[in-house]
């Protein structure tokens, strides 16, 4: 299990569950924040900070968000930080 | 020189503190008065979490500099004294937590066969101080009273087949009591409605995953007129009540243990002569019969020498921070903002505390010793021996060698004096 960013996040961006990742594993990919699904730790704490409630665990992201889990994954893999 | 500021109590809010401090140049001692760093990282996030655990690769990222020094093994106010404080730093940051879990104030609470979850917490986790829970475990019936995460972990260690956590770091006294529990029914009493429980969904749902037959009553579904409102606007809310109509829907079941739901429900009295046998109810007045009861209804923090305090929220006023009427005390983490929130939340709270602490340095008096080595000859004169980084790193390693050959992540020592032995 990890957590996953959707773009729900994109006008938002506000950074306030950076703010919390006790292992800052929540990287600027651009139009959204995402969360590094090697390094996030599963502690769930940027989730009810999130204003516009746009994090979820990977088994519970909505169907029409499905691709942010994959997006996430390759965006991390490409940039070498994970 | 650099400015030294001491830090007290290596759980998470004070290595938060001692990142941001040493990233902005501060020479950094942090004390603990057990030999080893992460506070409830360490003795209170449950063995079978271990990926939460990993937050201490992270936690333990200051050490790496050579301006922070870990001096386990020390207890300021007895072995490091106010003047002492005030002679060797430029500021110090309290941070050392809130652990003395709180007792409801009923009738008959602290009769024998009752806890605070905090003591139990504290003995799974290994603490050294902890007294054991064993007896505990020869009650057939045990009642939780709670609504949050510390509730939901007791209940859990309680039910899970300790086969099940035979892979954990749980020391071994702890793993053998487990194992000859008699326990069959736990009954989870919450005061609040299941909308307005503290759960977090991702831990609730694991009680559900144990294997044990879980009873909720269908009264408690029924949300009331001001829970409707919250469950519309609070995902982690809907996905709790959604959880509970799950398992109320299950057919009843024959596992050999129970986990009883009650929510909206006040626990009044504590029943018993010489132990707990019952529990008084509200609303209702239902008699239900136990044999231990455990409370996870809050922690709070102890008062420090030279501290103000606040008996109310247990812990110490301040401004941003700053300890008020104390000139170069700073406090953060739980000692600060009370028992709430999670790890990452003292990320913020400690960079607060950091960001105040550095504003008012340049207006701070210089301490009229501040090198290092002094407040290290100054211990050993008084025969203390601080455990350093080197020293917890041997205790680490020995724990990961013994749990590797036992095939498990870690086996946790958990007497004092054999601690400091390999700490050496
Ligand atoms: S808190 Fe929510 S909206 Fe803000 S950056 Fe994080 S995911 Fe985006
Ligand atoms: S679940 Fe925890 S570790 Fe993972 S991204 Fe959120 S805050 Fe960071």
């Amino acid at each position: 299990m990890t957590y996953t960013i959707t773009s729900r996040c994109v006008g938002t961006k506000d950074e306030s569950c950076v703010t919390v990742c006790p292992v800052d594993c929540i990287h600027d990919a651009g139009e959204q924040m995402m969360i590094d699904p090697v390094e996030c730790i599963d502690c769930g704490a940027c989730v009810p900070i999130c204003p516009v409630d746009a994090i979820f665990t990977e088994d519970e992201v909505p169907a029409e968000e499905v691709d942010a889990i994959g997006a996430a994954r390759s965006f991390f893999r490409s940039d070498g930080s994970s | 020189m650099s400015p030294r500021v001491l830090v007290v109590g290596a759980g998470p809010a004070g290595l938060y503190a001692a990142a941001t401090l040493a990233a902005a140049d501060v020479g950094v001692d942090v004390a603990d008065r057990l030999p080893t760093p992460y506070g409830l990282v360490r003795y209170g996030v449950a063995p079978d979490h271990p990926k939460i655990k990993s937050v201490t690769r992270v936690l333990a990222r200051p050490f790496s500099a050579e301006s922070v020094r870990f001096l386990g093994n020390v207890t300021v106010g007895v072995d490091l004294t106010v003047a002492d404080i005030r002679g060797h730093y430029d500021a110090v940051v309290y941070a050392t937590g809130a652990a003395r879990g709180l007792r409801p104030g009923v009738p008959g609470d602290d009769l024998p066969g009752s806890a605070p979850a905090a003591d139990f917490v504290a003995w799974y986790g290994g603490h050294p101080d902890a007294v054991s829970a064993e007896e505990l475990l020869d009650a057939r019936r045990i009642a939780v009273i709670g609504a949050g995460n510390v509730a939901l972990d007791t209940a859990r260690m309680l039910l899970k087949d300790a086969r099940a956590l035979a892979d954990t770091e749980l020391p071994d006294a702890v793993l053998a009591a487990l194992s000859r529990s008699r326990v069959t029914d736990v009954h989870l009493i919450a005061r609040r409605g299941p909308a307005r429980a503290k759960f977090t969904p991702v831990e609730l749902r694991e009680l559900g995953e144990l294997g044990v037959d879980v009873l909720v009553r269908p009264d408690d579904l029924e949300p009331s007129a001001d829970e409707a409102g919250v469950v519309a606007g609070d995902r982690a809310a809907r996905t709790n009540v959604e959880i509970l109509r799950e398992w109320a829907g299950r057919p009843g079941g024959d596992a050999a243990r129970r986990l009883h739901l009650w929510f909206r429900t006040r626990l009044v009295e504590v029943c018993g002569r010489d132990r707990v046998d019952a529990l008084l109810l509200e609303p209702g007045g239902e008699r239900l019969p136990v044999d231990a009861v455990l409370y996870a209804i809050g922690h709070r923090g102890t008062p420090l020498l030279g501290l103000p305090f606040d008996e109310v929220t247990g812990t110490v006023p301040h401004e941003r921070g700053r300890v008020l009427g104390v000139p170069g005390a700073y406090v953060a983490g739980w000692l600060k903002r009370g028992a709430t929130g999670v790890i990452g939340t003292n990320k913020a709270d400690a960079g607060e505390t950091v960001a105040s602490l550095l504003a008012d340095l340049p207006g701070l008096p210089r301490p009229a010793e501040p090198d290092p080595a002094a407040v290290t000859a100054l211990l050993e004169r008084r025969g203390v021996r601080p455990v350093t980084w080197a020293g917890w790193t041997r205790l680490d390693a020995h724990e990961a060698e013994l749990g590797r050959r036992q095939g498990r992540a870690r086996a946790k020592i958990t007497d004092l004096p054999a601690m400091l032995a390999i700490c050496g």
